[in-house]
């Protein structure tokens, strides 16, 4: 990430290879966008930044015609354009990669190519073609794998692979790191330079000052809709950009001394299950003990297993045996999730709607099922609805919550306040123990940082907090110790002030000190 | 003696098993696009009785079957009016349509209540049928049964081979995916609907111009639903659905020979009845338990509403 070539030199106004002038997008209760320019030239790496919400899918959204601008004008290659649909972008020379992937699981790898491509093109001269593609720019797959069979960074792949075949001259990748390890997202970015100095124009999508500084020639900042700045992001510093980006300061955690870990809380002993999903990943003889008043983070890249890990422990998913899941001192490996939370574990699943709460019940409502044996919320088998109004309304002023009060529906909330109010929700049942799978996971900066102060505070007040996470900057955030899931494994852990981000790459690729060196990890790179 | 028996009921199973095979294609390749029609009954009640009704005043049973298809075909387009453009529920616009249809049915039939038709002949084909045993069961039977082992081929190399076919798959699979990379998700369904349609319509003409051949109110007797259960556990494959099919039909067949054969036995004869129902869905289930097969061919977006976000 330290090579930084310098931006194409400027060749006139009117060769520009987008430009977007004075782009309006309204939708019933929210304007997206409000009068954004944007001009990418090209061989650029241009970067757009801004918090979720902020208005950068939206943009992305009419630029690869998935939607229709209110009001305003883009220009391609100096012509006016109104871009119909995807597939007229995909006309134009304009390819995206999407921050959830556009893929098909039960197809293979030249089938979800063959599906992007017009015409009917012969599936084994494809194949052949990918293979070419993929060598050229370094992005291993096999062609002939099923989709879902593969790990994230290899979709990813895939993913660029399709947008290449198609000649892009604009390419916009849309939060493409989230899912990779340190080591991947540094050939991600050799890459992505290969292919700007090929001419090809980038717009990259990121809330990743770090990233965008390492990588991009210039960024558009879009705050609440409107550009609040254009800069060269190599002559700024993160502070300058996140001021532009959140308009106030980067909030910093307090992480503060660890209070000393106190008694084991949370011991998981030689946890094994063998998933029911044939793409699953199977946990194999987990050992873990977390203390009061610890964080200990897992890293990991994604479908290693964490998903399993997290539902054993929440006992959404019961074991075969009482003892490899211990609640302060209870073997729990039978319990269901409710019992567990009567021993005294919170837990905030990954899937906010759907798991961590019900989209289309109010927020009282939600706060209600996992709550209900706090606060008197339950008299005689009866609800207490002034005690849920209550509690639900505490937490929406606490956790600082935007939304249309106690009865809105769970759905209509940004994701980042919903991950707000249900981490209260948990946090104000005051839990001995409270595991925490991706709690930042599509939030934006200022919310992120709130919701790790939370954690912290709540760790100095005692309780054992297991974190599971794929960001590695949070868990060096908030982690006490780090430990890595692979291939369903768990390796050692390692206190966070004595190992570095490089290390913890390398461990994700399954590759710890005293690990099995058996098979092929899910690596990815 | 008993190679006759055989082949005589070896016969009547494919007669019976080939209504289900023709519904149950048309309902899977629909399903295969994520459209979810329970309305199977409804339309091949109407096309039992449009496909009787002309081809009682026109004297063409081929007309019959057209008619049949058409009818098929305006049942499921009034359900993908309602499901694909007016984002209605499928579950329950499919059960009303099943009502619908069947009402429907009765009542344009008034006129031709017991009516019957007389029987068309079955086509020989040479050589073929001079197989022993097998040869006069398989091979000396309608049009409609070598046409539906066509259409079975024809939707195995239609879903698996063809680009059509992958198309109709992404987009049963994961259908904002399909749109993003450019394909008409909702125009894709109607046309899966269709011919979802189109094929309830020719099984219900095969029931009432070749089968019996007569109209009777309720001679579907629950076939649509039966049809509709053989594509689930046979878990959205064609060739299961075959199985599935003749497995009821033999099944079904089986019994009624034990019935009518005046043999003692300790069963009521409603149990003998439910056979056929219970028999194949255990035997699919049976075969297609396996979570990955499962995974692998099931249309995820089954059933659920697509809008194309504007």
């Amino acid at each position: 990430m330290t090579t930084h070539t310098s931006p194409p030199a400027e060749t006139g106004a009117g060769a520009l290879r987008l430009e977007m002038r004075g782009i309006r997008k309204v939708y019933p209760s929210v304007v997206a966008n409000d009068g954004v320019n944007l001009a990418v030239r090209p061989g650029e790496i241009h970067a757009v930044l801004g918090e979720n919400g902020a208005g950068k899918s939206t943009l992305m959204k009419i630029i690869y015609g998935v939607t229709a601008p209110t009001e305003g004008e883009m220009r391609w290659e100096g012509q006016p354009v109104a871009v119909a649909s995807p597939a007229h972008a995909r006309g134009l020379g304009i390819g995206m990669v999407f921050q959830h992937f556009s893929l098909f699981e039960t197809l293979n790898v030249t089938q979800n190519v063959a599906l992007a491509l017009p015409g009917a093109p012969d599936l084994k001269a494809l194949a052949r073609k990918i293979e070419e593609v993929s060598s050229r720019y370094g992005l291993p797959v096999d062609p002939r794998r099923m989709v879902h069979a593969l790990s994230v960074g290899e979709r990813q792949r895939v993913e660029i692979i399709r947008c290449l075949l198609q000649n892009p001259r604009l390419l916009i990748m849309d939060e493409p790191t989230s899912v990779l390890t340190p080591q991947a997202v540094r050939k991600l970015f050799e890459t992505l330079r290969q292919l700007a100095a090929e001419g090809c124009s980038i717009l990259y999508i990121s809330h990743k000052l770090d990233e965008i500084q390492a990588l991009c020639h210039t960024a558009t900042v879009l705050r609440a809709g409107k550009v609040t700045g254009t800069c060269i992001p190599a002559d700024e510093t993160p502070a300058s950009m996140a001021r532009l980006m959140i308009g106030k300061e980067l909030p910093v955690c307090e992480h503060g001394t660890p209070s000393g870990a106190g008694e084991v809380r949370l011991r998981l002993a030689g946890l094994s299950h063998a998933c029911d999903d044939p793409f699953g990943t199977d946990l194999k003889d987990i050992h873990l003990d977390v203390r009061s008043g610890e964080i200990v983070g897992i890293a990991g890249v994604s479908g290693n297993g964490q998903q399993e890990l997290l539902y054993a422990i929440s006992g959404e998913e019961p074991l075969a045996e009482k003892y490899p899941v211990q609640i302060c001192g209870v073997e729990a490996g039978r319990m269901t999730p409710d019992q567990r939370r009567s021993a005294g574990m919170g837990f905030v699943p990954e899937e906010r709607l759907g798991r961590g709460a019900v989209p289309r019940m109010s927020l009282a409502e939600n706060a209600l099922l996992t709550a209900h044996a706090s606060n008197d919320m339950l008299r005689h088998g009866m609800v207490n609805f002034a005690a849920v109004e209550k509690f639900s309304d505490a937490c929406i002023r606490q956790y600082n919550v935007k939304c249309g009060g106690t009865v809105a529906e769970a759905k209509s909330l940004s994701g980042g306040n919903l991950q707000k109010y249900i981490m209260g929700r948990e946090i104000m049942q005051a839990p001995r123990v409270l595991v925490v799978s991706q709690p930042t996971w599509g939030v934006d900066v200022g919310a992120a940082a709130f919701i790790r102060q939370s954690l912290i505070d709540l760790r100095n007040r005692g309780t054992a907090i297991l974190v599971i996470s794929e960001e590695l900057d949070e868990l060096f955030e908030v982690s006490d110790r780090i430990a890595v899931i692979a291939k369903g494994r768990l390796s050692p852990s390692k206190p966070t002030a004595e190992t570095s981000v490089e290390e913890i790459g390398v461990w994700m690729s399954g590759m710890w000190p005293g690990a099995e060196a058996t098979g092929e990890v899910r690596h990815v790179a | 003696m008993e190679a006759n028996l055989f082949t005589s009921m070896l016969f009547a199973t494919v007669v019976a098993g080939t209504p289900l095979l023709i519904v149950g294609l048309g309902l899977l390749v629909s399903e295969k696009s994520g459209v979810l029609n329970l309305g199977a009954e409804g339309m091949m009640a109407m096309g039992a009785i449009a496909g009787f009704a002309v081809a009682h005043e026109t004297g063409s049973s081929w007309l019959g079957v057209l008619a049949g298809m058409g009818a098929g075909m305006a049942m499921a387009a009034v359900f993908g009016f309602l499901v694909l453009t007016l984002l209605a529920n499928q579950v329950a616009s499919g059960l009303a349509l099943a009502i619908f249809g069947v009402g429907l049915s009765a009542f344009v039939g008034k006129p031709y209540e017991s009516v019957t038709l007389a029987a068309v002949p079955a086509i020989r084909l040479p050589f073929l049928a001079d197989i022993p045993v097998i040869g006069p069961a398989l091979y000396n039977q309608q049009a409609l049964v070598y046409l539906s082992w066509a259409l079975m081929w024809g939707i195995v190399w239609f879903l698996y081979r063809s680009r059509g076919g992958l198309v109709l798959r992404a987009v049963g699979e994961a259908p904002s995916a399909a749109h993003a990379i450019g394909y008409p998700v909702i125009r894709i369904r109607y046309l899966a609907t269709l011919f979802g349609g189109a094929m309830a319509g020719v099984g219900g003409a095969f029931l009432s111009v070749f089968y019996t051949p007569l109209w009777v109110e309720g001679m579907v007797a629950g076939r649509g639903w039966i049809a509709l259960a053989l594509v689930v556990f046979a878990t959205w494959r064609p060739l299961r659905v075959m199985v599935g099919a003749y497995l009821f039909g033999g099944v079904m067949i089986a019994q009624l020979f034990v019935q009518g054969s005046g043999m003692e036995i300790n069963m009521p004869s409603q149990m003998l009845s439910s056979l056929p129902y219970w028999a194949t869905i255990v035997v699919l289930v049976m075969i297609s338990r396996n979570a990955t097969t499962i995974r692998l061919n099931s249309p995820v977006s089954l059933g659920q509403p697509y809008r194309a976000d504007v």
